[in-house]
């Protein structure tokens, strides 16, 4: 059973159609990779997974229930987006970490703040808190960061930054991890290092959907990759029918500038 | 010169009243201004739009006109155009309207400053704190307030300064502040009269002030250098 069934997703910004009749979906524990030219919608397909953008039409289901239907009103209450779009984390291309607090603060944030929510909050307060740290420093453990838990933000490496990031979405139990172009503001380096624990998620059968343009990436890490061109899904496959094999005129000649570039 | 020191303890007995009246006009138009400022900078960021335009039009008109005019229309106003002197009389009702003039310019001119603070931090505070799962108020008083304090505090020390020296103006509705209590030694007061120097030396007590402000106000600053 998917774990995720993105349903004929239109998204307008005024007369711009960016995104015209997408359609996927995801297994549980699998990674998808969207890759495509800028401007081809991948962005803002992973924007409208989050409920940062509101889909003009389509239909997105996560477990079999139904989250979002642009027909349905009863799917859009301001009051339940909140809570649906914990199914998802997201990882921007720019990090967005909060300045003001710790590696490891950041981290826990959002958590504290969801449990205040729970009715035995009260009662069972400093076992919560501990809880929720350990959760913390066992995931910065786990992004390479142990030494670097107290450092501001300001303080890291870029590579450290986005590593921080991902523990941030972590702590939070996502369904499905959403990257937008982890790597985009990263020097090779500091990409091999973010690109490294993506992997590892991977590995540990993390459902992932990554917007990229990394391609040997995307093509070792990936178990369906997705070529979004000019608003539409022109070919989606596994890894070696898309890199290897493409079918359509475009998705080869968008790989072929790809090997130009890195193959001089 | 041997004038001046006979008559210099009485005169500075004077101003340090005077002074006191000074500092209390400062003190309650920061406490009335700062959160009333943050008040109409988010009405005139709502995205209610006739909401938006009248905070806009008001704060357009207290910060297009003289304080000193809006302190006359203030403490004359009710009892000259609704027959109804709702200060009450004397120093303490010259005080509370010079108050209410003094918080209602300040705070336009702070909201402004907010405006432009929340206006710089970044959309992808917001982002990140929904994508989180975080409510709307959350992300305001948790992540984005801060960052936005620490980028307003430089302007808002220049406004502050700029307070210091403005109570001045409280004078004009006959608030017994520094500046009155200086210049009543030139009618005559305590046997002394004619005297210049009174008025000159209250910009030492000014000077005096603004020095600690500014120091106060630049500990504040690097306190919050921790982050970037």
């Amino acid at each position: 059973m998917a774990i995720l069934e993105v349903k004929n997703i239109h998204k307008s910004f005024g007369r711009t159609e960016v995104l015209k009749d997408v359609s996927f979906s995801l297994e549980k524990g699998d990674v998808i990779s969207i890759i495509g030219s800028s401007g081809s919608g991948k962005t803002t397909l992973l924007r409208c997974l989050n409920f940062l953008e509101r889909p003009d039409k389509g239909i997105i289901r996560v477990n079999d229930e139904t989250i979002f239907d642009a027909e349905d009103k009863k799917t859009q209450l301001e009051s339940q987006i909140r809570m649906k779009r914990l199914h998802f984390g997201l990882v921007f291309q720019s990090f967005n970490l909060f300045p003001q607090y710790t590696a490891l603060q950041n981290v826990m944030l959002a958590k504290e703040l969801l449990a205040k929510e729970q009715p035995d909050y009260k009662a069972r307060k400093k076992e919560i808190h501990n809880e929720i740290k350990e959760q913390a420093i066992m995931l910065l453990k786990q992004m390479g960061l142990e030494n670097r838990m107290n450092n501001y933000p300001h303080q890291l490496s870029g590579g450290q930054c986005q590593r921080v990031a991902i523990a941030r979405a972590l702590a939070l139990e996502p369904d499905i991890l959403c990257f937008d172009e982890p790597t985009s503001a990263l020097d090779p380096e500091l990409t091999g290092e973010v690109l490294k624990v993506i992997k590892e998620l991977a590995d540990k059968k993390t459902t992932m959907i990554i917007v990229t343009h990394e391609m040997a990436f995307a093509k070792e890490v990936s178990d369906q990759v997705v070529f979004m061109d000019g608003g539409i899904v022109l070919e989606q496959g596994s890894p070696s029918e898309v890199f290897d094999n493409p079918k359509e005129e475009r998705t080869k000649q968008f790989l072929k500038g790809y090997h130009n570039t890195i193959q001089p | 010169m041997e004038r001046i020191l006979e008559q210099f303890p009485i005169v500075v007995n004077a101003l340090n009243i005077g002074f006191v009246q000074t500092l209390k006009l400062f003190a309650s138009t920061l406490i009335g201004a700062i959160p009333f400022g943050l008040i109409i900078a988010l009405g005139s960021m709502s995205s209610f739009k006739p909401l938006s335009y009248l905070t806009r039009m008001i704060v357009w008109i207290v910060r297009g006109t003289p304080l000193m005019i809006q302190l006359l229309i203030i403490y004359y106003g009710p009892g000259l155009m609704l027959e109804n002197h709702i200060w009450g009389v004397g120093e303490s009702g010259r005080f509370l309207a010079a108050t209410v003039a003094f918080v209602f310019n300040y705070a336009c001119y702070f909201s402004e400053i907010y405006r432009g603070g929340i206006q710089s931090v970044p959309v992808g505070q917001e982002e990140a704190g929904l994508v989180l799962g975080m409510k709307k108020s959350q992300i305001f008083f948790r992540v984005k307030l801060l960052q936005m304090v620490k980028r307003v505090i430089p302007p808002m020390s220049n406004e502050i300064i700029t307070l210091v020296k403005d109570t001045s103006l409280a004078r004009i509705i006959a608030l017994q502040e520094i500046i009155y209590a200086g210049q009543t030694f030139m009618k005559g007061s305590q046997g002394i009269a004619g005297a210049m120097w009174p008025l000159f030396f209250t910009g030492v007590y000014y000077l005096i002030f603004n020095g600690i402000v500014t120091v106060l106000l630049g500990r504040l600053e690097k306190k919050l250098d921790y982050f970037q």
